[in-house]
């Protein structure tokens, strides 16, 4: 009798330290939150997108991302979508890609020599993220879904997330699978279910406080992809670009908050 | 990166002005070591100072304890519509920068 009650003593101590330590991390992250350094890079991302550069040496600001050349507003929340220019479906760094090669005429090589910076150097692909999302602050996620390649990439999306591969047998729903795991402290989010998939379309995106830099989705599928121990995808590859597209399209509907924080 | 860009927010309330201010900085401490083993070089703000209507209201040190892209807020006593806020810094290698706005 003691010992049972004992035993529900430690249970009952056990569920609350790991309540505390939950409503804790909201706080951190809510005080992270009012003075986010996501808009120091929202503003050089401004300055970046009016810099001429490339051999055309003409800036971004003619780039189409969906709702006309040099329309921001709201483009993010209708990424990815499906353009009729190069006949794909693309994500706001694949078509800020296509714009660095197309109107900058920049080599796709020279374009994504740095795609992912680091805390010493941010790289130019995330400022341009960051200020091109925080343009559709306040939206609904209203990514393309009814083109037969938005369906077509959708659908590869999901199926990819299922898929196992590499050595250790992983797809990205051996962590993204089931309601409320998480890696150390930080929560995993179901990302084929809308509640999980909303909260992500709606943050990211966002500035990274372990790492003092700004991460983009991109980033995100290539380093869930290195933590998989598969080989490396290339940057805007068919395979990232339907994975951000399927988890986009899971979380419609969501109000854009971002560029978001991260821990 | 020196002296990129600051954002700053301030707004009025009864009685109070409330200031928010975020910087671009790399506060290296001097400690750290960069990928070849070598120690990175102290580099960090030294002095804040924040000014209302060119009177000077905080002079502040600080030191490598403050973090990378700090933040900064304060509550000023008063303030009206119209009246011109200016935060300054300046780093350990005399790099500086500041940014203004008038209260709305």
């Amino acid at each position: 009798m003691r010992a049972a009650f004992l035993a529900a003593a430690i249970v009952f101590t056990g569920a609350a330290s790991a309540q505390d330590a939950g409503k804790e991390i909201q706080r951190y992250r809510d005080m992270v939150a009012e003075g986010s350094p996501a808009e120091l890079f929202e503003l050089e991302g401004e300055t970046l997108w009016n810099k001429p550069q490339g051999p055309k040496n003409v800036s971004l600001e003619r780039c189409d991302l969906g709702k006309g050349p040099g329309v921001l507003k709201g483009a993010y929340a209708a990424l990815p979508r499906y353009f009729k220019d190069v006949d794909r479906v693309m994500d706001l760094e694949t078509r800020l890609l296509h714009c660095m090669t197309v109107l900058q005429g920049r080599t796709l090589e020279d374009a994504t020599k740095r795609v992912f910076g680091n805390a010493d150097q941010p790289s130019e692909m995330e400022s341009l993220s960051a200020y091109v999302a925080a343009q559709s602050r306040g939206m609904k996620m209203a990514p393309g879904v009814s083109h037969p390649k938005e369906k077509q990439s959708i659908e590869l999306g999901r199926a990819l997330y299922f898929h196992r591969v590499g050595a250790w047998d992983f797809s990205c729903a051996t962590c993204h699978g089931d309601e409320g795991k998480r890696i150390r402290m930080q929560e995993l989010p179901v990302l084929y279910k809308p509640q999980g998939a909303r909260a992500t379309a709606a943050s990211w995106p966002a500035y990274r406080v372990s790492t003092s830099s700004f991460v983009t989705l991109q980033w995100r599928m290539n380093d869930c992809f290195r933590q998989m121990r598969t080989p490396e995808p290339n940057f805007g590859s068919e395979t990232t670009v339907a994975l951000i597209h399927f988890i986009t399209a899971t979380g419609a509907g969501a109000t854009y908050n971002g560029p978001g924080n991260k821990r | 990166m020196a002296a990129g860009p600051m954002k700053m927010r301030a707004t009025l309330g009864q009685g109070f002005t409330d200031v928010r201010v975020l910087m671009n900085h790399p506060m290296e401490t001097g400690q750290r070591k960069d990928s070849d083993g070598k120690l990175v070089p102290m580099h960090f703000i030294q002095n804040l100072t924040v000014k209302v209507n060119g009177k000077l209201v905080v002079d502040a040190q600080i030191s490598q304890a403050v973090s990378r892209n700090p933040v900064f807020s304060f509550r000023l006593k008063g303030g009206a519509k119209g009246d011109k806020i200016e935060v300054a810094w300046m780093d350990n290698k005399g790099e500086s920068n500041s940014t203004e706005m008038a209260l709305a």
